[in-house]
């Protein structure tokens, strides 16, 4: 018995000890908020219990659901910008930096980068002006190289704000792809590299066929990082365009509706059950997608993995 | 020894202090919250000295919250009881939530509210117009402002009618040196507070419009609710290149900067165009559609102030609200503020000759307020915001004036049930 008891490994509380305030701030900031949030979609106004009236209202009140489903396509165009264009010129910058006859690596690398560290009511008041058909420079310069009839004031116009806006939001981002992206093709061991040149594969078809294949976890991360990114945008369009989310609503985003929702607008009060709600789908939304990638994707992706 | 001496010192001061207290312990201090961080100075320096001197053993303290926090903060004032004695009233509902919640002590008995018309009381009244719980303070009137210098240059006269109005834009426009009307889309605000509100008072006659629409028997769908979208609409060949991303902010730059010719304005613009224009500016009220019509402008209301229904000192408060409801105060005020009148209809005359020119169009015109603001923007869909989206997509030609009325009567329709308010 004796023996038993010195074997017994002891209680190591200084694990819990380390983890109790890290647990207890993300419980205060984070995951309180977010239940409460959830739990809130289930009142009225009132704090009256209503199940799912409120769901069913935003999905049936004619004005309400098509604010919605509004949002909703915006965020997905806005989404399907940023996987068309910001993953691949992030995965070619990446390819033409980890380039090793590349000169002055460090000096694009931070400049790239660069953008993403700005506050977003910098980079949205920076492209407003650029574009401004008053005092902008895009007009002059377009027109300098002979293209001043391409001109158009994008940011107004309800066909191009949205596009323009989601551009501007890969132009910032950027960076973060192109960093995920370099690591992992810094990290492919140069044996690897060796064999297949050894086997006659060179130049392109080494970054298609070696190259690529193993940088596809780290582009299935970006891609996950984008999607939970881009349904929570909400700062961008707020800085360029304000909560209206102008022209017409069509840069309206699921965030940009949840904040008028919720906190009200100009002359309109907010609702603080109806803006739950919205909070909730959007919960899901990221949810569900997020779900997606982890158990359709990611256990996929494996198998390229050493 | 030194933290002896400090002590000591300390002390006497305390002494002192306790000593300077108790002699005026007789005065009344009275505390008023605001939002206008901005009208410290005037509050401060010119309005609170003149009170104080023509009333003494009253102290006034003006104690401002950022605009932004102020509803917030003044609700959890006055639920905690440390509220101020007076307090500044936002215009319309938001006030009026706090009337009905006893917050706000009704004013119905203070002589100097004969001194205001009902369009200037209607902010601060209750829906039935029985009681008023604020003293109107200040309201901003809308109208054009235009560069002088162009005028002339071009040999334009004030436009009377709307005729003239677009035979000047036309004027303008023809020449190429200005652009017509300095106003972009891009805010929305400005299409529905500059535009659609600014000209349509004169076609819904002002009051007997806006009224017959919260009773019901006029719709936005009546030619007199669509005709101001039906001139918006031709505010487009007039409006800058690329006037659908023109911000609020390039529009003023754009005027101050001599570029564009006419501003369709509020007449909180004047101090600051009167610090960034370099040319002669005057300004005249929306054109009316014949000769010798009755012209109507908005004169919104603005700014208010009450009486905290809890006040330990109701007798002095109610004095300080009957001198702001004075012609000395309304003197005071629109003077040290170009741009935001007093609403006393007492007469004032004004030494920024731009704003003086805003205030005279009280007497030629008939007043009223933005037709969206009193109760008909308590539901969803808000009929204010759906206002600023209606104006820009007329002005861009996106929808037609006809469809943009229906579509904000349906709006409205769908939660408005005239007399059940």
């Amino acid at each position: 018995m004796a023996i038993g008891a010195t074997d017994r490994k002891p209680v190591r509380w200084h694990i819990g000890v380390f983890l109790l305030p890290a647990a207890l701030v993300y419980s205060a900031i984070m995951i309180i908020p977010l239940a409460a949030t959830l739990y809130q979609a289930f009142f009225s106004k009132s704090w009256s219990f209503v199940g799912l009236q409120n769901f069913e209202t935003l999905f049936t009140d004619p004005r309400l659901s098509a604010s919605f489903w509004n949002a909703l396509r915006n965020n997905t165009w806005f989404f399907i910008i940023h996987m068309l264009v910001q993953n691949p010129i992030g995965i070619l910058l990446a390819a033409l930096l980890s380039n090793p006859r590349l000169r002055l690596r460090g000096f694009y690398r931070t400049v790239f980068f660069v953008p993403t560290i700005l506050s977003f009511v910098i980079v949205g008041f920076v492209w407003k002006l650029i574009l401004s058909p008053t005092w902008g420079v895009s007009q002059g310069m377009l027109k300098s190289a002979g293209l001043g009839w391409l001109f158009q004031p994008w940011l107004g116009k309800e066909e191009y704000a949205l596009t323009a806006l989601s551009l501007i939001s890969v132009w910032q981002f950027i960076g973060i792809p192109m960093m995920l992206i370099y690591a992992a093709l810094l990290s492919i061991p140069d044996e690897v590299i060796e064999a297949a040149e050894c086997d006659g594969i060179t130049g392109w078809s080494q970054f298609w066929k070696i190259q690529l294949p193993l940088v596809l976890p780290a582009i299935g991360i970006c891609s996950v990082l984008t999607f939970v990114g881009n349904f929570n945008a909400f700062d961008l369009v707020y800085a360029a365009q304000g909560a209206a989310a102008g022209p017409n609503y069509s840069t309206d985003l699921l965030g940009t509706l949840l904040y008028r929702t919720f906190f009200g607008y100009q002359l309109q009060l907010g609702d603080r059950a109806m803006g739950s709600t919205i909070a909730a789908v959007m919960f899901l939304i990221i949810l569900t997608g997020v779900c997606i990638y982890l158990f359709l994707v990611q256990t996929r992706l494996r198998r390229y993995q050493f | 020894m030194t933290l002896h001496r400090k002590l000591m010192l300390a002390t006497a001061f305390a002494a002192l202090a306790a000593g300077a207290g108790s002699a005026f312990a007789q005065d009344v201090t009275l505390t008023i919250e605001s939002w206008r961080t901005d009208d410290l100075t005037v509050w401060q320096d010119t309005l609170i000295p003149a009170f104080e001197a023509a009333n003494p053993g009253i102290k006034v303290v003006f104690s401002p919250t950022a605009p932004t926090e102020y509803n917030a903060a003044l609700n959890s004032k006055l639920d905690g009881g440390t509220a101020g004695d007076l307090i500044t009233c936002r215009p319309f509902d938001a006030s009026l939530d706090l009337f009905k919640a006893g917050r706000l002590a009704p004013l119905n008995d203070l002589p100097g509210m004969a001194n205001f018309s009902d369009v200037a009381k209607s902010a601060w009244t209750t829906d039935d117009g029985a009681t008023t719980f604020c003293v109107p303070m200040a309201a901003v009137i809308h109208g054009y402002i235009y560069n002088k210098d162009a005028f002339e240059q071009l040999g334009i006269e004030e436009p009377k009618t709307e005729a003239e109005f677009f035979a000047a834009l036309d004027k303008i426009k023809a020449d190429g040196t200005y652009i017509p009307l300095a106003m972009g889309t891009n805010d929305q605000w400005e299409a529905a507070t500059m535009g659609y509100n600014n000209i349509g008072p004169n076609y819904w006659k002002g009051e007997e419009g806006r009224l017959a629409l919260i009773a019901g028997t006029q719709k936005l769908t009546d030619e007199q609710w669509v005709a101001p979208y039906r001139q918006l609409a031709k505010w487009k060949d007039y409006l800058g290149d690329g006037f659908e991303a023109q911000t609020y902010s390039d529009s003023q730059n754009l005027f101050t900067l001599g570029r564009a010719a006419i501003y369709p304005a509020g007449s909180w613009e004047i101090s600051g165009f009167n610090a960034n224009a370099t040319f002669g500016m005057g300004a005249f009220p929306p054109p009316v559609q014949n000769a010798g019509d009755t012209c109507y402008i908005s004169d919104h209301t603005d700014i208010g102030i009450g009486m905290n229904a809890k006040t330990p000192h109701p007798g002095e408060a109610r004095k300080f609200l009957d001198w702001v409801a004075s012609a000395e105060f309304a003197g005071l005020f629109a003077n040290a503020l170009p741009g935001f009148f007093a609403l006393s209809s007492a007469p004032v005359t004004l030494e920024d000759p731009l704003a003086q020119e805003f205030l005279s169009w009280r007497g030629e015109c008939e007043s009223t307020i933005r037709s969206t603001y009193a109760i008909l923007s308590r539901g969803t869909p808000n009929l204010e915001n759906d206002t600023w989206n209606a104006s820009v997509q007329v002005i861009k030609g996106a929808e037609t004036p006809e469809d943009a009325g229906a579509r904000l009567q349906a709006g409205l329709d769908s939660w408005y049930k005239p007399g059940a308010m």
